[in-house]
């Protein structure tokens, strides 16, 4: 056998690039690096074109939004730039821009998990003083999960939050609580159906089902601080809940292949009493051609401990980048897409849920959207998923361990110390 | 020659047994070619089927299990020509064929430039330069966007075909050289010496000669080149901006009218648009493979 | 003609050294005065340097990334602040399964982060590359094999074997997942109720079925090719010496589609290791099915410096696969193409 020389100079260029970042050091790369005061004192009076970068627009809410301003705005025009439509790759676009430090990205649509990441790496821009946005008017909830660490990094767009559709043809009287809603399972057995269907594949649906879970209990996968706080009897009880109905049946056993999709696709069907899903459903369950539900559809909010629960904060919000060179023209336009004539347009046209408390009641409105005063509920007792410039990691965190927990393949605790230990890793910097 | 010749020798060994059994297995041959064939068929087809069976059904239907086509309709592939919700799928279409095209072209030619180096010529470091090519297909892909994307936008290719078409060739490079260095090396090189002593010149004897022969490997190549520039996706999804975003792109920009919901039907309907011109060109270009194979035989 | 194709070509020494100045030219009193490593630089330049601009430069930067510690947060400010030099820590703990320790230092990773899950992931890669690869040889054979005879339908089997690969990846990835849903086509039609994508053998088979299926199509047609270049004079004179079907392929075709192959099996084997989208769609890592490429990427989300680190290890461990595989399963696929051919005389 010969020596295989031919991969020599693979291994040679691998000593090669060790003696240079010897000597390099810094070269590319480096993510942060400060506040970028520098960059969020610039641009403040700045007026002129921008861009406005968002993911899908499915509805086509936003391109006639954007004709009207620019119809109004000959010379601040906007660009639309949209993005595709998962959240994974526009997540990756905005990060890959802001580190390119891109001042043709002036206005992003964030998604509510990713506002204390971009915050803390320094690339929006706070809005206070020179950039002061009013919220007032807005659902509590949805604010905070724009702001970090008490600053509002971005202006609430859309808001989305869960509710619980449920058979009323079976169900008479909706549950409020968890186990009020356990022990009508009998009536999903009586007729041969799985009871409650949430989404428990191992994906970011499985962090907003399982944090809804420990928030509804009454416990909290983060503390205010930021630090996990998942060593509790609450959390326990929440995570349990989970365990214990997937290994009692009450969650058929493909509920841990759930997604959205497949959730709605089995309550359409007839073979769940319960979901637990987004406003999305209503419209499609009541609609679609293939729907054994259609005039069987209830809706509550979703179940707590005793009384609703706590829906996790879904939705967008608007920010504008340190990078910008027209942050005054950014901020109006701000103003502009989250004025209530806009928010009520979202609603109409494109079935987003609103960020002004005002509108849930707007008999338009709901005669259109009939789920809009029980979306409200939900709202307002929403939690946002945990604020945390980690969450990439403690999404995997809760990801991991809740499925383990579900499945059964670990007790409740140990995944709960798991959740916890890993959510401490990866706060402590490396 | 070594192993040629016991090679020669154990097939004498095995005549006798041989002759017979081979008489018996012909009139299964043919039999067993066309089994085998269909085999292949269902195994290739069927999911490709149900693509296109998923393709035509209603959005409403999309979860729909009957093996027949049921719930009829044309609307899916209606949504993605739909240039209303600022759909590009047309336009990305002609983006992949036209960087498919690039890439394939561009990569075939210095390709079996480095091939007929490697396996014809002699000269120093030639193993450094194999170990070299071969070692661009050892980092992982999704590592290698971050720094492309602050290359490209440092010199200001963000968006532009040359920055997609570029990475692609490099992607498709090693294996291009290395399946042209392995044909190449397989030649009968005899010939395109006997053509030069005919007179031809060098260029002429490897035009004229070889190519013909090397056809089959050249073809092959080349759609291994086009089908994997085609079927890039993590590299353009970043690079690439809304002229330029090759069909890839553009399916996963596809949405469901709500969000959350995953438009599957739309999703098969581009899938099987993407897939029916390739397989034609496919179909087209093998018959002119199959002629040019029979006339460098002939020679 | 047959005997000139012999069924393996002659060894030339292996010639790493001293440039050999009259070679394959033969006779070589040409006009030309250039060497032929002149020629070989003008030959290979463009390759060269297309692949340094796009994949040397960014490993390269990668490698000086994995040096540098990720950005910390500053308690204070909230807002990261720049690591700073890392040495080999980024390493180390990749290796060792270490993570950060909320006290300072590092304790083993929890499960649940990425670190943790770094030699499961290696172990992953692994299962899907030699089941993968294995299964695409031996059905890539079959199909090539198939493909090569003349019966009528042939030329709609050769397009038929494309579709799966002519299918983009990421709807093929789509479309193995709504097959493999629990209400899925792939259940209602053998009358089954696995959770495909919900436990962990089902998972990998799901990810193995579809990634054979997808890539079945390149082996059988670099075989393709290698089998279209042997003279169907070898097989006539095989055949009128009364060789079996079995004998000729042991015989005839193996040892001459060899060099084909080894590329084949190679290339697909250096691919199966990065192998990302197919089982992120698919199952997006959950029950063991997380890859390095994959852990890559949920690392780069996390942190740059460490994710330049895991694919350094990445390429490192690839680089070994293929100095092995080179070494002892298919020493000639290089060394032979490496060697002036066979035309030496």
């Amino acid at each position: 056998m010969k020596t295989p020389k031919f991969l020599l100079p693979v291994a040679t260029a691998g000593v090669l690039a060790l003696t240079l970042s010897a000597c390099g050091g810094g070269g590319g790369g480096t993510t942060g690096g400060g506040a970028g005061g520098g960059d969020a004192a610039n641009g403040l009076d700045g007026r002129g074109p921008i861009t406005y970068v968002q993911g899908k627009d499915n509805s086509n809410v936003v391109r006639p939004l954007i004709e009207k301003w620019n119809a109004a705005h000959p010379n601040e025009k906007v660009t639309f730039k949209e993005q595709t439509d998962q959240a994974d790759q526009q997540h990756d676009d905005i990060v890959q821009h802001f580190q390119a430090k891109d001042p043709g990205y002036d206005v992003v649509d964030v998604d509510v998990v990713w506002t204390a990441e971009f915050a803390a790496k320094g690339w929006l821009q706070p809005l206070k003083d020179k950039m002061a946005f009013d919220t007032s008017a807005m659902l509590k909830p949805t604010v905070d999960a724009a702001s970090y660490k008490g600053t509002l990094y971005a202006a609430p767009q859309t808001s989305d939050g869960a509710l619980l559709y449920y058979r009323k043809d079976l169900v008479p009287t909706p549950p409020k609580t968890w186990d009020e809603m356990m022990g009508m399972c009998s009536i999903a057995k009586q007729n041969n159906m799985g009871c409650y269907g949430g989404q428990f594949s191992k994906y970011e649906g499985l962090t907003v089902n399982a944090s809804e879970a420990i928030n509804s209990a009454g416990g909290a996968v983060l503390d205010p601080d930021g630090k996990p706080s998942l060593n509790t009897a609450e959390a326990k009880t929440g995570l349990e809940n989970l365990a214990k109905a997937y290994a009692d049946g009450n969650i058929p056993k493909e509920g841990i292949t759930f997604q959205e999709e497949q959730s709605r696709q089995a309550f359409q069907s007839g073979k769940l009493l319960f979901l637990r899903n987004w406003p999305y459903v209503y419209n499609l369950a009541t609609t679609e051609g293939s729907s054994a539900v259609k005039d069987k559809l209830g809706i509550a909010p979703i179940p707590g401990k005793d009384g609703p629960g706590a829906s996790t904060l879904g939705g967008h919000s608007m920010a504008v980048s340190v990078y910008s060179k027209n942050k005054a023209t950014a901020l109006d336009f701000l103003k502009f897409m989250t004025s209530e004539e806009t928010e009520k347009f979202y609603a109409t046209q494109g079935s987003l849920a609103p960020v002004l408390g005002s509108l849930y009641t707007d008999a338009a409105l709901v005669k259109k959207l009939p789920y809009l005063p029980v979306l409200k509920t939900s709202i307002e007792n929403a939690v946002p998923r945990p604020v945390s410039p980690f969450y990439p990691a403690v999404t995997k965190a809760i990801q991991e361990n809740a499925y383990s927990a579900i499945k059964g393949e670990k007790p409740v605790d140990t995944a709960l110390s798991d959740m916890q230990k890993s959510i401490e890793s990866a706060g402590s910097g490396s | 020659m070594t192993a040629a010749t016991s090679s020669a020798t154990s097939l004498r060994a095995e005549q006798d047994r041989g002759r017979r059994k081979a008489q018996n297995s012909e009139k299964w041959a043919q039999g067993r070619t066309y089994i085998s064939a269909a085999v292949i068929l269902i195994w290739c087809l069927a999911p490709a089927y149900w693509m296109v069976v998923t393709a035509f059904r209603e959005v409403g239907f999309t979860y729909d299990t009957s093996i027949l086509p049921s719930h009829v309709t044309l609307d899916n592939f209606n949504t993605a020509f739909d240039t209303s919700f600022g759909n590009r799928f047309g336009q990305a279409l002609l983006n992949s064929v036209f960087i498919g095209g690039v890439v394939t072209l561009v990569s075939l030619i210095i390709g079996v430039f480095a091939a007929y180096a490697l396996a014809r010529l002699n000269f120093r470091f030639k193993y450094m330069v194999l170990g070299f090519i071969l070692g661009a297909s050892m980092f992982p892909g999704v590592a290698l966007i971050t720094p492309l994307f602050q290359l490209f936008t440092n010199i200001g290719w963000m968006g532009s075909y040359q920055a997609l078409i570029i990475p692609n060739i490099s992607f498709v490079l090693p294996l291009t050289v290395y399946t042209m260095t392995s044909f190449f090396r397989e030649m009968p090189w005899e010939l395109e010496e006997s053509a030069r002593v005919d007179g031809c010149t060098q260029g002429q004897a490897f035009r004229k000669v070889i190519m013909p022969l090397a056809a089959p490997a050249i073809f092959t190549t080349a759609i291994l080149a086009f089908i994997s520039s085609w079927n890039e996706f993590l590299i353009a999804s970043q690079l690439s901006s809304d002229a330029t975003q090759p069909v890839t792109v553009a399916i996963a920009n596809f949405a469901g009218a709500q969000p959350n919901q995953v438009p599957y039907t739309a999703i098969m309907a581009a899938g099987t648009i993407v897939t029916i011109p390739l397989v034609i060109l496919v179909l087209v270009f093998q018959r002119k493979i199959v002629a040019g194979l029979t006339a460098g035989a002939v020679k | 003609m047959a005997t000139e194709v012999g069924p393996t070509p002659v060894k030339a020494p292996a010639s790493g050294g001293a440039p050999i100045h009259h070679g394959p030219k033969g006779v070589g009193e040409d006009n030309k005065i250039l060497s032929q490593g002149k020629w070989a630089s003008w030959l290979l330049a463009p390759t060269i340097i297309a692949l340094a601009v796009v994949i040397v430069y960014p490993i390269i930067s990668a490698i000086v990334m994995s040096f540098q510690k990720d950005a910390g947060l500053d308690p204070a400010t909230g807002l990261f602040t720049a690591g700073g030099p890392a040495g080999v820590q980024n390493y180390v703990n990749w290796l060792a399964q270490q993570c950060s320790a909320p006290a300072g230092g590092t304790v083993a990773c929890p499960p649940g982060t990425l670190g943790a899950q770094f030699w499961s992931a290696t172990a992953t890669t692994f299962f899907f590359t030699v089941v993968t690869v294995t299964f695409e040889t031996v059905l890539g054979f079959w199909m090539a094999m198939i493909m090569a005879r003349t019966f009528k339908g042939r030329s709609m089997v050769r397009a038929a074997v494309l579709v799966p690969w002519a299918i983009p990846t990421a709807v093929t990835a789509k479309l193995w997942f709504f097959i493999f849903a629990f209400e899925g086509i792939a259940n209602k039609l053998f009358n089954t109720s696995i959770l495909w994508t919900g436990s962990e053998w089902p998972a990998k088979w799901a990810v193995v079925i579809a990634d054979v299926w997808k890539t079945t199509p390149f082996m059988a047609l670099l075989i393709l090719a290698g089998l279209q270049m042997i003279p169907a004079e070898v097989y006539e004179a095989a055949k009128v010496d009364g060789a079996s079907a079995w004998q000729r392929f042991r015989l005839i075709t193996l040892p001459l589609v060899k060099p084909a192959l080894m590329v084949a099996i190679l290339f697909r084997t250096l691919d199966a290791l990065r192998m990302f989208d197919l089982p992120y769609i698919l199952t997006g890592g959950a029950n063991n099915t997380t890859t390095l490429s994959i852990l890559v990427i949920n690392q780069i989300r996390q942190g740059f410096n460490a994710a330049a680190a895991l694919s350094t290890i990445t390429f490192i461990i690839i680089f070994l696969v293929a100095f092995i595989f080179v070494r002892f399963l298919g020493a000639n696929v290089v060394e032979q193409s490496g060697a002036t051919g066979k035309g030496k005389k």
